[in-house]
């Protein structure tokens, strides 16, 4: 196995502005692809902003729109992962983030978990994602959960299951400075996550989250990297638009599942058993 | 623990991540007036703590040259508060900027001789509003709001005078916060330690309009609106139930200025109710 260089692309969309937006996404996968870069990630809804409400009309794309060509476009010597407002032929709309390489789409992730609570409105204006699989990228495979997708386990243990090595989590994730320690708890939350499934599912964990202010929202940014140990390899203190490169080294992922053999463990037989056994007794 | 010292203990977990949010708010300011194309702000300077901690706040975001505090005092007003507004301005090496309102609130009510105490300050504060508002067009400059979050929650303010903003960094801060973040930013301790007041008639203060102190309320007001307490359960907790149930009687009570004018739905998108966008979407 070897090492790939992952650019965390922690930008500031500007609300229901594809354009402005599509080129900030551009420059920011041409200086990546100037540092070597592998991949870069973009958190979620970087090409539309997150706040969109009725917006969501206006900014659906198909996956074969013009603007969405253009970035699957400039995957040919870096894979891009980036996520806009998705439009079927049926013309549903979902939250969904892209993996392109090569200058295709290799990889469509529709977010699942619309959080719909407090100030998150997601479940009124979205449609929810059914599907949850890893994919290929070369020599590993990796999965992608958007934002809330990561506060439900199932998500990364399903995506473990099918083989993932490395998770991608962009996210748009707003802070509560008041509501807890060091940081917002969110922020600190978040750390903790990442940092828990790395250990958990032996695999690099790269969390991508936006900045900037929308309505009153703030987003803390504070993209961070966590190793298949659940040590953190970067953190981006800053709530500033920026742009980071960390190495993943794929080799640690085989010294620590040999080290702490919890994926040749686990008993999907088991768990799939008495899940199913627990949904038929819910019905 | 005697009540005095569990409501001591409690403002200090209150005012204990203060400290966080002043790099969130400078760039809150700087953000949002960069996106409204303003790129200077205004708002009225009343020599108390709430429009200091604005001040300097607006001038950590923007320099000096780009901030343009308002000095709006009555005949009645205290002269210690223009005294304390003057020192404010030296402070941060502002210009003076000062309109006496007394000449057009005379005027109007000379022919309403049987005007009460309540509507004479609030014509004042609509008052300086507006020429706040006449400010904000000549010098496009952003309107600033100085409400802090135990006002606007009590209601101690006028609709569409000082509680009309376009932009309020520290609505989501309660009193007690303030005083701490007042401290942190070295405003004069003069204006930091006086007592609250609205300064509309001599001797007035917020404290004995309120009949409960700025710490018992946010104590409360964090149980009852943060925590979520039941106003039975603040009660158990040893608080009087008059004061609670004067608290929550004021919170419902002045829920009309907290939100835009009510449209009567006659269409299929009614504004307000489901013709829903982001202030961001017209920036």
């Amino acid at each position: 196995m070897k090492s790939i260089r992952v650019a965390l692309g922690q930008v500031r969309p500007k609300l229901g502005d594809i354009r402005t937006n599509a080129d900030k996404l551009l420059d920011f996968i041409h200086r990546a692809k100037l540092d070597h870069a592998d991949v870069i990630v973009f958190p979620e809804l970087s090409l539309t902003g997150y706040l969109l409400r009725d917006l969501v009309f206006d900014v659906a794309r198909r996956l074969d729109d013009p603007v969405i060509a253009t970035i699957v476009g400039a995957s040919t010597d870096i894979d891009i992962v980036f996520s806009f407002v998705e439009e079927t032929d049926d013309h549903l709309f979902y939250t969904s983030s892209v993996y392109a390489s090569k200058g295709r789409v290799i990889h469509v992730h529709r977010k699942v978990y619309l959080p719909t609570y407090g100030l998150f409105e997601e479940g009124r204006h979205f449609a929810k994602g059914n599907n949850i699989e890893s994919f290929a990228c070369g020599s590993h495979r990796a999965g992608i959960a958007i934002c809330e997708d990561a506060w439900h386990p199932s998500v990364p243990y399903l995506l473990s299951v099918a083989g993932m090595d490395i998770l991608y989590i962009p996210s748009a994730g707003p802070g509560r400075a008041l509501s807890g320690d060091p940081h917002s708890g969110s922020q600190q939350f978040w750390e903790r996550l990442i940092r828990t499934y790395a250990q958990l599912y032996t695999c690099y964990v790269v969390f991508v989250n936006r900045v900037g202010f929308e309505d009153g929202l703030f987003f803390f940014g504070h993209s961070a990297v966590a190793g298949p140990d659940g040590e953190l390899l970067c953190v981006m203190d800053s709530h500033d638009e920026d742009m980071h490169i960390v190495t993943l080294d794929l080799s640690r992922i085989r010294t620590e599942r040999y080290r702490s053999p919890l994926l040749r463990d686990e008993d999907v037989y088991l768990t799939h058993r008495i899940l199913g056994r627990l949904v038929e007794e819910r019905q | 623990m005697t009540q005095s010292e569990m409501i001591a203990k409690k403002c200090e977990s209150l005012e204990h991540h203060v400290a966080d949010v002043i790099p969130i708010l400078v760039e809150f300011l700087r953000q949002e007036v960069e996106k409204s194309g303003f790129g200077r702000v205004v708002f009225g300077l009343s020599g108390g703590i709430d429009s200091a901690v604005v001040a300097y706040l607006a001038v950590a975001a923007f320099g000096r040259d780009r901030v343009h505090p308002i000095i709006m005092p009555y005949k009645t007003s205290s002269k210690s508060s223009v005294a304390d507004a003057k020192e404010v301005l030296a402070a941060l090496d502002l210009p003076l900027t000062m309109v006496d309102i007394s000449p057009q609130i005379d005027t109007y009510f000379g022919l309403q001789e049987d005007a009460t105490a309540l509507r004479k300050g609030n014509k004042m504060a609509r008052e300086r509003m507006s020429i706040i508002y006449d400010q904000s067009a000549k010098l496009k400059a952003l309107p600033l709001g100085t409400s802090n979050k135990t006002e606007l929650l009590l209601g101690y303010g006028t609709q569409f005078g000082d509680l009309a903003s376009a932009l309020n960094p520290i609505g989501d801060l309660y009193k007690t916060q303030i005083r701490r973040l007042a401290r942190l930013l070295s405003v004069p301790l003069s204006i930091i330690e006086k007592p609250p007041s609205a300064d509309l008639w001599e001797d007035q203060t917020d404290e004995s309009d309120f009949g409960f102190t700025y710490e018992e309320a946010d104590v409360m007001l964090h149980m009852l609106i943060d925590e979520r307490l039941s106003p039975e359960e603040v009660i158990e907790r040893g608080f009087e139930a008059s004061v609670v149930e004067s608290i929550m009687r004021r919170i419902r009570q002045n829920q009309f200025k907290r939100r835009m004018p009510i449209i009567a739905k006659l269409s299929s998108r009614t504004i307000g109710i489901d013709f829903r966008y982001s202030r961001d979407w017209g920036m």
